[in-house]
């Protein structure tokens, strides 16, 4: 049993998988509280996909190199998500258009430029579904400072990203700047987004933002509760998805996806079970 | 785009009241929304500790004046001034929003949600001291919900969730206090409770300006009314108010009344439906 459990981590691939799996599950869960708190899961799965030209822009020129590659993708994010503000706040349009609009423009725009190149269909798949196997020391290293940086912001920006969730009216009479802290929201969404590419790729991110903040939720009555909780539920299904990968031989994006969709369906199972008891009880209490 | 609009928390200076202006003053106020006026000719005073009831049918305009007065929305005309200033820059305007509004499975519990109104005296890169759990405490106190400070907030009644809004507007330090329909489907006893917090606000010198639309509660319990259909019908004392001309131009047809020879009226405002029906 001790040498099922330890196999994995013999070889040194695996274990920087691990360690950029559970450092990405938790940067995701706690940018994704505010996501599943704001309704706005439509707006993350839209910039994961929005980077795309970015990453073809960055593989291009870079010939392959990750570094470049990580730049152009930030850029087409924060492009992408000023892009979707500034639609929805100036023109009569729906944001959920607005969103969709620039999602599948740049979606296409991406799939253009990877399709110029010989032989493109295998770098799209790393691209859409993650390579998280083969993440490098260097990955980990940019990984771990940006979701150091993400995660002093929100500290910092606590109680105002607290109220504009909750009430933007009193956040407005407040006179915080919520305009301001709403785009530095999005623009902390997209480098999650960014950082994370690697893991989970394109198709999967929103699962990485909501589903481990979702189940939290469920679970959690306070925001600071639910962030860790969300960190938690995320690391370990990096980790369950992990041995799975390993072990059933299926990939590493997908496995880490479903241990974490897994793991909200028993939460919600458990909750409906245990409403359904309390109700049959009550009336026998009066 | 102005990315650092309300920039004014960030450098944390806020205006000075004016000694000797009203607490509330709009004059001729309007608000135009695409083509359709929301709002017209909206003038009226507000002095310290008074309580004005805000009168109307649905889509009269009430929630959109008390989102000009809080400075949330811009007037397209005309002007309001909170002790002789505009109301952008203030912090002593609390909109208490319509319960039905308020997101109430956010994981938060009520101490939360009262401190939310202490962000701004606190600042940026602040975190609460003792002294704001203090005030949070004590404004707990005052609406008499102190007992439930550790509560999750889907876990309250519709009256407890009044007052912890008005807690809320309380550790803001508002002195002007903008409540959005805040008898709507509460009965009777809850009512009364809050009427006895609206009095010791009164006794604390904070203005409240309260959308209603009962017509009974709002000519019993309060110094004046503006009654408002889009542009104001009437406003001052409530027996000089609601007199039958302005109540059938407010309603028109969704009002029923009945003249008797005292000349008193019996009136039934039968616009709404969801239980909110005036008397008087």
């Amino acid at each position: 049993m001790l040498d099922w459990i330890l196999l994995p981590w013999h070889y040194a691939f695996m274990v920087r998988a691990l360690i950029g799996a559970i450092l990405v599950g938790t940067l995701c869960a706690i940018v994704g509280t505010y996501v599943v708190l704001r309704g706005m899961a439509f707006f993350g799965d839209a910039l994961a996909h929005a980077i795309l030209p970015g990453v073809a822009i960055g593989y291009l020129v870079g010939g392959g190199a990750r570094q470049p590659l990580f730049w152009w993708a930030m850029l087409a994010a924060i492009i992408s998500s000023l892009g979707i503000g500034t639609i929805g706040k100036t023109v009569k349009l729906r944001e959920d258009t607005a969103i969709g609009i620039i999602f599948a423009g740049m979606f296409a725009l991406g799939i253009a430029l990877i399709s110029s190149v010989q032989n493109y269909t295998n770098d799209l798949t790393h691209f859409l579904f993650g390579d998280v196997l083969g993440i490098s020391s260097s990955d980990l290293g940019r990984i771990g400072l940006f979701a150091g940086v993400i995660i002093l912001v929100v500290i910092i920006f606590y109680k105002e990203f607290m109220v504009i969730s909750f009430d933007p009216i009193l956040a407005t009479t407040l006179r915080l700047p919520v305009k301001g802290l709403d785009y530095l929201l999005m623009i902390l969404i997209a480098i999650a987004i960014v950082v994370s590419l690697q893991t989970v790729g394109i198709a999967l991110m929103v699962a990485m933002l909501i589903t481990p903040a979702a189940t939290a939720y469920l679970l959690s009555r306070r925001l600071p509760v639910m962030m860790i909780l969300a960190s938690v539920i995320a690391s370990a299904s990096g980790v369950i998805g992990l041995y799975f990968s390993y072990y059933v031989n299926i990939a590493s994006g997908a496995a880490i996806v479903l241990s974490a969709t897994t793991i909200f369906m028993v939460v919600w199972g458990v909750k409906i079970l245990a409403r359904s008891v309390k109700e049959k009880r009550a009336p026998e209490l009066e | 785009m102005n990315l650092l609009k309300n920039s004014n928390y960030l450098v944390h200076r806020f205006p000075e009241h004016h000694v000797g202006t009203p607490t509330l003053s709009v004059s001729d106020l309007g608000y135009r929304f695409g083509n359709i006026d929301a709002l017209l000719g909206i003038s009226f005073q507000v002095s310290t500790s008074e309580r004005l009831a805000v009168v109307g049918p649905n889509g009269a305009g009430k929630s959109t004046l008390f989102k000009i007065i809080a400075g949330v929305f811009k007037p397209t005309q005309g002007q309001v001034q909170i002790y002789g200033y505009e109301p952008k820059g203030h912090i002593c305007i609390a909109y208490v929003p319509q319960r039905n509004l308020v997101d109430w499975s956010f994981p938060v519990n009520v101490a939360d949600v009262v401190m939310m109104g202490r962000v701004s005296k606190m600042g940026p890169l602040r975190w609460p001291t003792k002294n704001d759990w203090g005030i949070v405490h004590r404004s707990l106190e005052l609406v008499e919900m102190e007992g439930f400070t550790k509560r999750q907030i889907n876990e309250l009644s519709g009256g407890q969730q009044q007052r912890i809004f008005i807690a809320q507007a309380l550790a803001q330090e508002a002195e002007l206090i903008l409540m959005d329909e805040p008898f709507t489907g509460l009965d009777l006893n809850t009512q009364q409770d809050i009427f006895r917090i609206l009095d010791m606000l009164r006794e604390k010198k904070v203005t409240v300006l309260v959308a209603m639309h009962d017509l009974k509660l709002a000519s019993e319990r309060f110094d004046r009314v503006l009654l408002l259909n889009k542009r104001q019908i009437g406003y001052g004392l409530p027996r000089e108010v609601f007199i039958p001309e302005n109540l059938s131009q407010a309603y028109g047809n969704h009002l029923r009344m009945l003249t008797t020879k005292e000349g008193t009226l019996v009136i039934e405002d039968t616009c709404c439906e969801e239980g909110d029906h005036a008397h008087a």
